[in-house]
């Protein structure tokens, strides 16, 4: 071994010549996304960071971020911004996590087809969607309509153009973002896993708690953070469904843009929300230990 | 209440592994009678009767979709039968749901929570039974023992080998001291020289826990290796249920012979004198009780030897002549097709040591072949 000469094997050189061109193939087939995401994120992005800290005389300035912590204002549409989230988040894992067992529980040929239910909407215009439920939710909306038929109130309730026709919108909408991945972990957790729970003896209830609701737990997390995240950005729902109560951040752009053509006071607002949203995501691997997959080691 | 008591009887056997007549204690007899369990037309078992006997290591061997996992899954409580009866000792159990069945299972899959380190996977069934901290370290720690993992416990699942995760999956199964062990192909997994250890592992390890332990397996042979008895099931029937050296010498109908050891098969007759003959070789000297049947021969290819111009006493041995078609070199063995007559074919299965001259057998060569008359096993034919 240790006269070993070090001489070229045969065929050597074409070897690693045909290694090398396959590589390169690979980077040419990866090179449009590459450049697509350069162009439409990060040079975007980049330059709303930019405009942020330019002040209204042009040059670089705080101002934007010193108005954002001097105006109350700013304070209450970030609190909105994270309150609807989190409801929203909430809401729909109580109505997502019931759907998705069921799901899991059916035939593969079965869950296809209610899976097709979950999935319909999600294949509509987000637009449609929204005004579908101003229609509904109105008051004399067909729901204010049947609550009343069957008596579940009197006289019409204030159900859209509130909070709570902003939650019921965005609950319905990310409702999907949820149960695809809630399913997925689910359908992964083989059905011996619940009859072995069951034979060491765990009744049906303790067998769901220590062991199919920790193994699914993996699902339920990314898809809340699939919602929470999506939501943070969220403009039209809100917008229509809010009637101008429910103010988030992606409104409150919108209406400096239109109102003061301010870029640099809605860059500064846009920046504030991506590190917000960027502190939570990690916080959020860290505390529920998954942040190698989500950022790496 | 029944749960507590039958722990309790657990922790002795563990503590005392020398002691067999306090085992015997610790399991429990199944008897199940006319178990029916359809799906659909098909039948996955149809009427079963079988007495599994207290402490007795069972296997219920059989080809794939023969009904020997319905029946385990049946005895575990997971699938719910049309009809019958399952008695743990004196308690009816049909109705009772698995979690208050306490038997011990190991599945196919392990189905080790992944979730859980060694230790919490095996300690899961003694938390159930609200055993105290203290003792449930010290009963963990002696199930770990027991399937040599003592150091593995703080491993997360994931960390651990094929053979390792069996060996968790066994002990969380016996850890709780249940009196009836289950066990769907656990060594299914395995690399065939794992699983032949582990057989002989498990063997000692029923041995020492005295548990009446049902086996489901495909394999013949790790069924011949470790039952007491075993149950051959074939299209949700039983086909015989007996030991190993009784299913394999005596076979009671083809389907047991063909499935269990290598076999040919041989159509025979009836003489005038009620003997059975092939062709005019007298296989059976007494008349047979019910001659008019058809029956066959079984010829285990490695009772057959081969006849090297000795005459033979034919009241001792049958003498077969034919003509060598195949022959292979297995390693351990060799084996032969021989033709005796233009449609039947014996298998023959050689040792390949270096004195014996059928290693130079070459296909066409003449070739006479002896089985002893204490060999010969005749089955009715019923096909």
């Amino acid at each position: 071994m240790e006269n070993r000469v070090d001489t070229a094997g045969i065929n050597e050189h074409e070897l690693k010549t045909q290694e090398a061109r396959e590589q390169l193939t690979l980077l040419g087939l990866a090179a449009p996304a590459v450049l697509a995401i350069v162009a439409i994120i990060v040079i975007p992005v980049g330059w709303l960071f930019y405009l942020s800290f330019v002040g209204s005389d042009g040059n670089f300035s705080l101002e934007h971020y010193q108005k954002m912590v001097q105006y109350k204002s700013y304070a209450r549409v970030f609190l909105i911004t994270f309150q609807v989230s989190l409801l929203t988040t909430v809401i729909c894992i109580l109505i997502g996590y019931p759907l998705a067992y069921f799901l899991a529980l059916l035939p593969q040929r079965w869950a296809g087809i209610f899976m097709l239910a979950v999935l319909l909407p999600f294949w509509t215009s987000l637009l449609v969607r929204t005004y579908a439920w101003l229609v509904l939710l109105q008051k004399k909306g067909m729901l204010n309509d049947f609550a009343i038929y069957i008596g579940l109130w009197e006289t019409p309730v204030k159900l859209v153009h509130n909070m709570t026709g902003t939650l019921i919108g965005m609950a319905h909408i990310m409702l999907p973002f949820l149960v695809l991945p809630l399913y997925g972990s689910m359908r992964k957790i083989e059905r011996d896993m619940m009859h072995a729970a069951a034979n060491l003896g765990a009744s049906p209830v303790h067998a769901f708690w220590k062991v199919y609701f920790p193994l699914s737990l993996s699902g339920m997390v990314a898809g809340s953070l699939i919602v929470f995240v999506l939501c943070l950005g969220f403009y039209v729902t809100p917008a229509v469904l809010g009637g101008g109560r429910v103010v988030m951040v992606a409104t409150q752009i919108t209406a400096i843009l239109e109102n003061q053509f301010d870029w640099g006071a809605a860059s500064a607002l846009g920046v504030v929300l991506l590190i917000a949203t960027l502190i939570i995501l990690y916080l959020a691997a860290r505390l529920l230990k998954f942040d190698a997959a989500l950022f790496g080691k | 209440m029944a749960a507590r008591q039958y722990f309790s009887r657990g922790a002795l056997i563990l503590a005392n592994d020398s002691n067999q007549s306090a085992q015997a204690s610790t399991a429990l007899p199944i008897h199940i009678r006319d178990l029916t369990k359809r799906y659909g037309q098909m039948y996955a078992l149809d009427s079963v009767d079988l007495e599994i006997k207290s402490g007795e290591f069972l296997t219920l061997l059989g080809p794939s979709g023969s009904g020997k996992t319905t029946l385990l899954m049946a005895i575990a409580g997971f699938n719910r039968p049309d009809a019958g009866s399952i008695r743990f000792g004196d308690t009816e159990m049909i109705l009772t749901p698995p979690h208050k069945r306490d038997v011990g299972m190991v599945f196919q899959s392990y189905a080790l929570f992944p979730h859980m380190s060694v230790t919490e996977n095996v300690a899961f069934p003694l938390k159930l039974r609200k055993v105290s901290p203290a003792e449930c370290a010290e009963r963990v720690a002696e199930a770990l023992a027991t399937v040599q993992l003592s150091e593995f416990g703080e491993r997360g699942i994931d960390q651990l080998s094929g053979g390792q995760r069996q060996r968790v999956a066994l002990a969380r199964a016996f850890v709780f001291g249940p009196r009836i062990l289950l066990m769907d192909e656990p060594l299914s997994a395995l690399d065939k020289k794992l699983r032949e250890h582990m057989q002989i592992e498990l063997k000692h390890l029923h041995e020492k826990l005295g548990v009446t332990t049902v086996y489901v397996t495909h394999d013949q042979r790790e069924a011949l290796t470790m039952s007491d008895r075993i149950a051959v099931i074939n299209d949700g029937r039983l086909a015989q249920v007996d030991t190993p050296h009784v299913i394999y010498n005596q076979p009671a109908n083809a389907f047991v012979a063909d499935f269990i050891g290598e076999s040919t098969m041989l159509p025979l007759s009836g003489d005038s004198a009620g003997r059975l003959m092939f062709a005019d070789q007298v296989v059976t000297t007494e008349a047979a009780t019910d001659a008019a049947a058809d029956h066959l021969l079984v010829v285990r290819p490695e009772r057959l030897f081969v006849l090297r111009g000795e005459t033979v006493d034919p009241e001792k041995t049958i003498a077969f002549d034919g003509t060598v078609r195949e022959f292979v070199f297995q390693g351990e063995t060799a084996f032969a097709l021989v033709a005796v007559d233009d449609r039947h074919e014996l298998s023959v299965r050689f040792s390949t040591d270096s004195a014996s001259s059928q290693n130079e057998l070459q296909p066409g060569d003449r070739v006479s072949l002896g089985l002893h008359r204490e060999d010969v096993i005749t089955i009715p034919d019923n096909a």
